[in-house]
């Protein structure tokens, strides 16, 4: 079956300093599929840098892969024809983070609804367009008499971003690329947001990629999840399995970085990286090795390959080289397949 | 305990156009020596304000309408501003959210260093200056190479510790540090926070953390103030509000962390802060609180002391039976 939107292969390189030479790469050898027979919330979690953020916009093809293709239904992103790009810009939304940014803050928050309705002609009559932005609004759980009339400056962060993820609901897209929807919204209200997006694809079967540094509410709202780090899928697998009992020495670093909050559970000191960290070539071997508490002589060969250390998990990381190995390309197919042998746990 | 810094019924408004803003209105509190004090607080509720009031830094239309800010016992209020800016760095330090953008990017890490130096009239040699320099950059964790670079050659949490390491150089008795970490990642973060921890120590200086991250301040912090809409609702020893908070707004704020172990409802609090131009009469809080009574909507609450130590500005407290019924939800 075609899948909705497949990265195949990508790797993205940003080039820099005079002549463009001094290359960073942001992306490497990155392969994902999301079909639409199943909605999941698919997390993708990593510091700044570990490229969550090039990746979304690779994905929504505001940019260009370096190496291999970004494809909707089978059609590569940078030939989709007109027809096809409408329905790519229908069926699939992005939700980004400053929810200020995305508002003209000169038109009233109905402007920002009306628009989509009125571009893919999505009603016969204005009444039939007041009733679809009625519907959008109280799916995420906004009231239509504290949002619609008002300004962007008049509504809270929690309830401008929950506007944004109604009119990505308007257009009744198959998948919605949230780059750290809930990061500058306040903790008394980033529940409101979070549970619309749960809403997404609890109720409206809508996939979600999900793009944060923060591990605890990846865990809350996902099914799977990515880590990267620098590029590279450091971990991927069910975000239960990742976040209880992390396998990537990245993974366990970050895990164990959450302030807890709790007076009782006080942080632990960050691992001494290993003796041999400081001979890390980082043009060669795991891109972790120089920061790794665990880094030993395979470490600073080559990059490892994913080792699938369970059904519903797999690390990049030589700790595990006894476990069967998984290719780059097949990792979909372990979120897949493991999709398919549990129920998601539709936690609400 | 000796206090470091008491601040006595302080208020700050902002004379806006569209009319008066209390940003800050009444707030009282004090900030022992040697202390790690978290200041709790969302966007708008007032937190950092009282941070610019503690260095004198309001600006126009802002302006202290009122009250005492008494540092070492000194009231930095009536001080001219020239006795202020002496105080500042030598008296009071100050941390910010961007401190990296701080850092003027075309002087070397030890230009700035010597420049908080001889505004203070320390008559040091650039030998000297140097010295005391990489002391105090070990101190945060850097190499001495980090005093000869500019600052685009350090990465963000490198940064953040220089402006920790710049802020210790007059060895001040209280260190403000507003949001210092939101702008990093949570590996970082630990980096930094255990290093400002660490240096508090070393120096016996007293830190004002002012943040939103509950579990920050559940690491960092000994005692806790919480604002809401210009007002501080709740202080206490930083165990005790965790555990039993006592007014409603701080419940609501623990109750709605999501937590790390395990999939749960996330609780949804009703409303959104109020705007500060804005605030409702009685209580700030009465509109969202799911404990709210006739009394809430007309008389504001005092501040009051309504466990050992912990205060809290809440008419529940007044009523023994509606106070009772918040502590049992709570233990539930």
């Amino acid at each position: 079956m075609t899948a909705l939107l497949e990265a195949d292969d990508i790797t993205k390189i940003f080039g820099s300093g005079v002549g463009r030479r001094i290359e960073t790469v942001a992306l490497r050898d990155f392969s994902f599929r999301i079909e639409t027979t199943r909605p999941l919330i698919t997390g993708v979690v990593g510091e700044s840098g570990s490229g969550k953020s090039t990746m979304a916009r690779l994905l929504l093809g505001l940019e260009e892969p370096t190496k291999g293709a970004v494809r909707y239904r089978g059609a590569d992103l940078r030939h989709l024809s007109n027809t096809q790009r409408a329905a790519f810009r229908r069926e699939v939304q992005a939700v980004f983070q400053d929810p200020f940014e995305s508002f003209n803050s000169f038109y009233k928050v109905d402007h920002m609804l009306e628009t989509p309705i009125r571009k893919f002609k999505l009603a016969a009559s204005k009444g039939e367009a007041h009733q679809l932005i009625l519907n959008a609004l109280g799916a995420v759980g906004l009231r239509p008499e504290e949002t619609l009339g008002r300004f962007p400056h008049q509504l809270s962060g929690g309830q401008r971003q929950r506007v944004m993820v109604a009119r990505a609901l308007l257009l009744n897209p198959k998948l919605i690329v949230a780059d750290e929807p809930v990061s500058m919204i306040d903790a008394s209200l980033r529940a409101t947001v979070l549970t619309a997006l749960r809403t997404l694809r609890d109720e409206f079967g809508i996939s979600l990629i999900y793009i944060t540094h923060d591990l605890t509410t990846a865990f809350q709202i996902c099914d799977d999840i990515i880590v990267l780090y620098r590029g590279y899928v450091a971990e991927v697998g069910d975000v239960t399995k990742v976040v209880k009992d992390p396998k990537h020495p990245y993974t366990q670093l970050l895990v164990s970085s959450i302030p807890r909050p709790d007076p009782d559970r006080q942080w632990s000191e960050e691992p001494e990286p290993s003796a041999l960290a400081g001979t890390a070539n980082p043009d060669k071997g795991c891109l972790f090795a120089a920061r790794c508490p665990h880094a030993f002589e395979p470490c600073l060969r080559a990059i490892p390959q994913l080792y699938r250390t369970d059904a519903r998990r797999a690390a990049t990381c030589y700790l595990h080289q006894d476990a069967p190995t998984l290719a780059l390309d097949q990792m979909d197919e372990l979120l897949m397949a493991a999709s398919g042998e549990t129920e998601p746990q539709v936690t609400r | 305990m000796t206090s470091i810094l008491e601040v006595n019924d302080l208020r700050v408004y902002f004379h806006t156009p569209r009319g008066m803003v209390k940003a800050v209105d009444n707030v009282t509190f004090d900030v022992h020596a040697g202390e790690r004090f978290g200041l709790i607080g969302e966007s708008g509720s007032g937190k950092s304000t009282i941070a610019l009031a503690i260095m004198r830094l309001i600006r126009s239309p802002g302006r202290i309408e009122s009250g005492e800010i008494r540092l070492e016992g000194e009231n930095l209020l009536a001080l001219s501003d020239e006795e202020m800016r002496q105080r500042r760095l030598a008296g009071v330090a100050m941390v910010t959210q961007g401190a990296m953008n701080s850092l003027n990017p075309v002087m070397r890490i030890r230009q700035q260093f010597a420049d908080g130096l001889n505004s203070h009239g320390e008559t040091v040699t650039v030998d000297e200056a140097r010295e005391q320099l990489v002391d105090l950059l070990a101190r945060v964790g850097l190499k001495p190479e980090a005093a000869d670079v500019y600052p685009h050659q350090l990465s963000g949490g490198m940064k953040q510790r220089v402006c920790i390491a710049l802020a210790m150089s007059l060895r001040p008795s209280l260190i403000i540090a507003d949001e210092p970490t939101s702008a990093l990642d949570v590996v970082v973060q630990r980096q930094v926070v255990q290093t400002l921890r660490q240096v508090q120590e070393e120096l016996d200086a007293a830190v004002i953390l002012i943040g939103h991250d509950m579990g920050l301040m559940a690491q960092f912090a000994s005692r806790v103030g919480v604002m809401y809409a210009g007002k501080l609702v709740e202080e206490g020893p930083v165990r005790a509000i965790f555990r039993q908070p006592e007014h409603p707004y701080t419940r609501i704020l623990m109750e709605s962390l999501p937590s790390l172990d395990e999939k749960e409802t996330l609780q949804v609090v009703k409303g959104a802060p109020p705007s500060a131009a804005d605030r409702p009469a009685g209580c700030v809080f009465h509109p969202r609180c799911p404990f709210v009574m006739d009394r809430c909507i007309q008389e504001e609450p005092l501040f009051r002391e309504v466990a050992p130590e912990q205060w809290a500005a809440c008419h529940l407290h007044d009523e023994p039976a509606a106070a009772h019924s918040l502590s049992r939800e709570v233990a539930e």
